[in-house]
C-alpha cells in the first residue's frame, strides 16, 4: 500500500487548498451576508445591476473570471496597483490570489442561499422587535441573523465546496506554483500531465473525496443542530 | 399618564382621520373590521407613518409631521400585543421574555419578572420553546414579553381575536388583574363588544376610519350605532351568591338581582354584564311558565324608534337601564308609552364569555 503514502508536495496542495478555501468563505461571508441583505430587503436604483455582477461568476467561464481578476487585481491592474502601492499587499502570483479567486467564484452560490433565508425570515417578528427597544441594528443580530443561521452555514458550505473545485480562475489568476498557488486540483492537474503521474493523481483524487465527503456531513450535521435550536412554528 | 393622538392618512380609498386623548387606564378602540383600528394602533406604535398627524404622551411629542418629528419604534417604549402572538421561535420562553427587558433603560424599575410571570401564570412555561405552546398560552407570553420591556403604554391588537372561545374565557382573566393591579395605560383594540364591556374604562367607538363616539362602556355601546348584532346594555354589580350545583352565580344591581351563568366569579366580587338588547322582551305582566331566569321590573324611559320597524325601549330599573329591541307593532300592542311599568324578560345574560 505504498502508493497511498502521499508525498511533502501533495501534502503542502492539500493544506494550500484548504487555507485558501478557509479563508475565502470566511473573509467573503460578511460581504455575502451584506450583499445578500440589500438584495433581498433593498430598494434602490440598480438592484437588478448588482444583482448581474454578483452572478457573472456563476455564468461566465472561470477562465474568463481569472483574466479580469487579473487584469483588475494584477501588480499593473487598476485595483492591485493600488493595493501595492498603498497598502503593500500583493494578490497575483501568492496564495492570497489564490484565495480571492476562490471567494469570487463562490460568491453568488454564498449570496443565492443567504438571500433565500432572508426572504424566508417573517417581518412581523422584526416589527415586534422593534416595538420592544430593539434598534435595526440589535433587530438585526437577535433576530434576523439567527433566524437565517441555517442558510448562513449552507452559502458557507456551497463556498467552501466551491473553493475546493475552483481551478479555471485560479490557475489564470495566479498560475501553479508548487507551494505558493498549487491547490489540490491543481496539483491533480499537474500530475495528469506527466508521464506515470496517474498514481499521484489518484491519491489527490482520493483525498479530494475525503475532504468533500467531511464537508458535507459538517454541513448536514450543523444544519440538523441549528434546525433544532431554530424550530420555526 | 395623558396620551393625545390625532391623524390622518389615506391608505388606498380609505381615508383614517381620527384621533382621541387617554388619561389612563383601559381605552378601547372598538368598531367593526375595518374601520381602522388597527391602523390608529399602528400609528401609535410607530409601525407606520400618517401622512398627518400628532402624537404626544404627557408633555413629549413622538409624532409631529408638522415639525419633522417621528420617534421611532424601538424608542417609543410602548408594548405591543399582536393578535397573532409574534414570540421569536429560536428562543425559549424565558429569553422571549427577558428580551425587552435588555432594551428598557436601567434607570426604569422594570416589571418584577416574577410578578409579572406569576400574574400570567406561564411559570411552567418558562423553558419551552414558542413553537411547543398552546394559542392561548403564546398570546400570555406575548403579554408578559410586552409587559416586561417596562413600557410607558401598552398597545393591544385584538390579543384574542385569533383564539377560541375556550382561549378566550383562559385569558380574559388574567387580562382584568392585568388591568387592575399594574399600572400600565392600556389601548385595547377589539371588535368584541363582551371583551370591550369588561374590560375597558373608557371606549373609543370607530367606523369607517372615523371616531363616531367616546365615552365609557354603558354610553357607548347602547348607542344605535353600535353593532347592531350586540348592543345593549352593560350594568355593573357585585357578586352576591354562587350556586355551584346549578352552575350559576347571583348578582345585585341597583334595584334588582340577576342570575347568570357562572363564569368563574369571586363572591363579593365586582363584574360587569352585559345584555344584548336583542335578547330581552318585554312584557306588561309578570310572565309565569317562562325558562327565562331573569324577569326585572321597571318603568320605560325612552322610546326610540329606528325607522326600520323596530324599536329599542329603555326600561329604567332602579339606577340601572336595560335595553329591549321589540317591533314597532308589539309597541302598539302592548301600548307602551314612557313611565309605562313593564317586566324585562331577560333571555341571555353574557356575563362577558
Amino acid at each position: 500500500m505504498d502508493w497511498l503514502v502521499l508525498s511533502d508536495e501533495e501534502w503542502t496542495a492539500i493544506r494550500l487548498s484548504l487555507k485558501v478555501s478557509a479563508v475565502a468563505m470566511v473573509v467573503s461571508l460578511p460581504f455575502g451576508i451584506a450583499v445578500a441583505y440589500l438584495l433581498a430587503r433593498g430598494r434602490f436604483w440598480g438592484k437588478s445591476i448588482l444583482n448581474g455582477i454578483v452572478h457573472l461568476p456563476l455564468i461566465l467561464p472561470p477562465v474568463v473570471i481569472g483574466f479580469l481578476l487579473l487584469i483588475l487585481f494584477g501588480r499593473r491592474g487598476v485595483i492591485g496597483a493600488f493595493l501595492n502601492e498603498y497598502l503593500g499587499i500583493v494578490l497575483s502570483f501568492r496564495w492570497t490570489g489564490a484565495a480571492l479567486a476562490c471567494g469570487v467564484m463562490g460568491f453568488p452560490l454564498m449570496v443565492r442561499s443567504i438571500r433565500l433565508s432572508i426572504e424566508a425570515v417573517d417581518r412581523k417578528l422584526e416589527e415586534a422587535a422593534g416595538t420592544l427597544g430593539a434598534g435595526p441594528a440589535w433587530v438585526f443580530l437577535t433576530v434576523t441573523l439567527p433566524l437565517i443561521l441555517p442558510g448562513v452555514i449552507a452559502g458557507m458550505i456551497l463556498a467552501f465546496a466551491k473553493a475546493m473545485g475552483e481551478f479555471g480562475a485560479t490557475i489564470t489568476f495566479v498560475s501553479n506554483i508548487p507551494g505558493e498557488t498549487q491547490t489540490l486540483s491543481a496539483a491533480i492537474y499537474t500530475f495528469t500531465q506527466v508521464p506515470g503521474g496517474d498514481v499521484g493523481a489518484m491519491r489527490l483524487t482520493l483525498v479530494a473525496i475525503a475532504i468533500s465527503f467531511a464537508a458535507l456531513l459538517a454541513s448536514e450535521f450543523m444544519a440538523y443542530l441549528v434546525g433544532k435550536r431554530v424550530h420555526i412554528e | 399618564m395623558t396620551l393625545i393622538v390625532q391623524a390622518r392618512q389615506a391608505l388606498g380609498e380609505f381615508v383614517l382621520d381620527a384621533g382621541f386623548t387617554s388619561d389612563g387606564g383601559v381605552t378601547a378602540l372598538f368598531g367593526p373590521s375595518g374601520s381602522g383600528k388597527t391602523s390608529l394602533v399602528r400609528l401609535i406604535a410607530g409601525l407606520s407613518k400618517p401622512d398627518h398627524g400628532r402624537l404626544m404622551i404627557d408633555d413629549e411629542v413622538l409624532l409631529d409631521t408638522e415639525n419633522r418629528i417621528f420617534v421611532p419604534k424601538h424608542r417609543r417604549r410602548f408594548g405591543y400585543v399582536f393578535q397573532e402572538g409574534r414570540l421569536f421561535p429560536h428562543l425559549s420562553v424565558r429569553q422571549n421574555l427577558n428580551y425587552g427587558r435588555w432594551f428598557a433603560p436601567k434607570t426604569m424599575q422594570p416589571e418584577n419578572f416574577d410578578r409579572i410571570v406569576e400574574l400570567l401564570g406561564i411559570g411552567a412555561l418558562l423553558d419551552r420553546r414558542p413553537g411547543k405552546l398552546s394559542g392561548g398560552e403564546k398570546q400570555r407570553v406575548a403579554i408578559g414579553r410586552a409587559l416586561l420591556s417596562a413600557p410607558r403604554l401598552l398597545l393591544m391588537d385584538e390579543p384574542l381575536a385569533a383564539l377560541d372561545d375556550q382561549r378566550k374565557a383562559e385569558i380574559l382573566p388574567y387580562l382584568e388583574r392585568l388591568r387592575d393591579e399594574t399600572s400600565t395605560p392600556i389601548v385595547y383594540v377589539s371588535h368584541s363588544v363582551s371583551e370591550v364591556a369588561r374590560l375597558a374604562d373608557r371606549v373609543v367607538m370607530m367606523k369607517d376610519g372615523r371616531v363616531e363616539a367616546v365615552g365609557t362602556p354603558s354610553e357607548v355601546l347602547s348607542l344605535p350605532s353600535a353593532d347592531r348584532r350586540d348592543a345593549g346594555a352593560v350594568l355593573t354589580g357585585t357578586v352576591e351568591t354562587i350556586d355551584i350545583p346549578h352552575w350559576l352565580a347571583t348578582i345585585r344591581l341597583s334595584q334588582a338581582q340577576i342570575v347568570v351563568p357562572n363564569a368563574r366569579v369571586e363572591e363579593g366580587g365586582s363584574v360587569r354584564v352585559h345584555i344584548p338588547e336583542r335578547d330581552v322582551m318585554v312584557a306588561t305582566q309578570r310572565p309565569e311558565g317562562l325558562s327565562a331566569l331573569n324577569i326585572l321590573e321597571g318603568e320605560i324611559a325612552a322610546i326610540e324608534p329606528d325607522g326600520d320597524g323596530m324599536v329599542r325601549i329603555r326600561i329604567r330599573c332602579g339606577d340601572d337601564m336595560v335595553l329591549a329591541r321589540i317591533t314597532a307593532l308589539s309597541v302598539e300592542r302592548l301600548e307602551l308609552k314612557l313611565g309605562k311599568s313593564v317586566f324585562a324578560v331577560i333571555k341571555t345574560v353574557a356575563l362577558e364569555r
